[in-house]
């Protein structure tokens, strides 16, 4: 079977690739975002094969049955149980008036909504937001760190690697569910309920990118850095030159630059 | 006879001041209704709904098209690089990028079903030249998306030259992976990617249902 296969050869490449990313200093090339890209890139590969051979087909044959109005409940009831949580990492940034708002989601929407069923929250006017412990450890001035691809869960970093470990052992009310085979059985229908719903983006960016490895890296780290700053990121300046991208960002190893000299750039365009 | 003459030049006038108007459409309007129109367009037209990817490509030509500025789009994506290309090149490179870009679109297109705009107020000065318009799109459940059309203005109106979707440039996207391709094989090869990456677009889109 192609999954046993390449689950296989992963294995076996595994520590020739650590060794790959670790010992390897000479591709100056590599973006300094990640440094762990030939370790990711095999992870990546990975990935997709098991995204083609299971959770694809899975989750588009889901979707084929259940009829968008069930997923719309389902995905409502896992919403409701995160908005808890997102509440504490609401408060945990100093952004309290929020975490208000997302405890009353929780209130309005556990009783009036019937368990998280209907999201009567979002029609009174109360917004979904969408918070985690990575974001708040990104509040708080941790960098990124190195990007990373996690077998099955895909785009993180180090610093989102933390962050989810403690939203899934701290904040998931998901973990809480007995007996275990309840507790198994939703993780799996949350899985491919979000799996469901990824299914046209998926399609489309298999359309718009290149190198599709790259594309999905730019994007999960922007859309992080979008998301620690509530979409309020400050206006990235408009100029023609690659390197503005580490220096954007104050904690990210802007020191670590002198591959490309930024002084032969065209200058970039006041405005 | 004279009141006649008069109403004739009012209504030219008239005619003058809506055309003039449209060129000078402020930027969040424009996005406004060019929204709008396509959203209207996209749901009533059978052949559209039915899949017809050629005509839905058509329709972003005429209608969505004429308000993207490529060549800007296509010089802030290819980058440092931009200045080393030939002016041919870059009138390929513009042209291909403009391609994927449609195609891209029109599978988003596709996508649509039921979601509602919400189009934020326009926060910039009369005086502004490069504006960004926020806009919105909502679905029960979930946070709301923010799309944010970068536009700036020139001589033909307001061109939109980046968009960002939940917070990622398209530009700044497409930015490090041009980079990347042109360090490894120039400026020819990336025209080449591109030119190979439409033609398998075209040939087999990907399917709805993989």
């Amino acid at each position: 079977m192609t999954l046993r296969r390449a689950l296989w050869r992963l294995l076996r490449m595994l520590p020739l690739l650590l060794a790959l990313a670790g010992g390897c200093a000479t591709t100056e090339d590599r973006d300094p975002r990640d440094p762990l890209e030939p370790l990711n890139r095999a992870v990546f590969r990975f990935n997709e094969v098991v995204d083609d051979a299971v959770m694809k087909p899975v989750a588009t044959a889901y979707r084929n049955v259940l009829h968008e109005q069930i997923r719309g409940r389902i995905r409502n009831f896992f919403s409701n149980l995160g908005d808890l949580w997102i509440g504490v990492n609401d408060v945990l940034q100093g952004k309290f008036f929020d975490g208000f708002e997302d405890g009353m989601r929780f209130v309005f929407n556990s009783t009036f909504g019937i368990f998280g069923l209907h999201d009567v929250a979002s029609d009174m006017g109360i917004e979904k937001r969408d918070e985690d412990f990575g974001q708040t450890l990104g509040r708080w001035g941790v960098g990124d760190g190195p990007y990373i691809v996690l077998p099955i869960l895909s785009s993180s970093t180090l610093r989102d690697t933390v962050g989810w470990g403690v939203d899934i052992f701290v904040g998931d009310p998901v973990n809480e569910f007995r007996p275990i085979a309840l507790r198994n059985s939703s993780y799996a229908l949350r899985l491919v309920n979000r799996r469901a719903d990824l299914l046209e983006a998926s399609r489309i960016l298999e359309q718009a990118a290149l190198d599709k490895y790259v594309f999905q890296r730019d994007a999960y780290l922007q859309r992080r850095r979008s998301q620690i700053y509530d979409g309020n990121a400050p206006r990235e300046p408009r100029q023609r030159d690659e390197d503005e991208a580490p220096a954007k960002e104050p904690a990210k190893e802007a020191p670590k630059e002198p591959a490309r000299p930024p002084a032969e750039e065209a200058p970039a365009k006041p405005r | 006879m004279k009141t006649i003459i008069n109403a004739i030049f009012g209504g030219l006038l008239a005619v003058c001041a809506l055309a003039c108007r449209a060129q000078e459409l402020p930027p969040d309007e424009l996005v406004k209704n060019v929204t709008t129109e396509i959203v209207q367009l996209i749901t009533k037209d059978k052949e559209i709904r039915s899949g017809n990817r050629g005509k839905l490509i058509q329709v972003i030509e005429a209608k969505i098209l004429p308000h993207f500025n490529f060549s800007s789009m296509t010089a802030l994506a290819v980058g440092q690089n931009w200045s080393k290309a030939t002016p041919e090149q870059k009138k390929r490179l513009v042209e291909e990028f403009k391609t994927l870009l449609v195609r891209t679109y029109a599978s988003a297109l596709a996508a649509y079903s039921e979601q509602r705009f919400d189009f934020r107020p326009l926060r910039a000065r009369p005086t502004d030249t490069d504006v960004t318009v926020n806009v919105r799109v909502i679905q029960a459940g979930a946070q709301p998306v923010p799309i944010d059309y970068s536009m700036e203005k020139t001589a033909a109106g307001w061109k939109v030259y980046d968009v960002m979707v939940g917070g990622v440039s398209l530009v700044a996207n497409y930015r490090t992976e041009f980079n990347a391709t042109v360090r490894e094989v120039g400026i020819e090869g990336l025209i080449r990617n591109l030119q190979a990456k439409n033609r398998s677009l075209d040939a087999a889109p990907p399917a709805e249902n993989k």
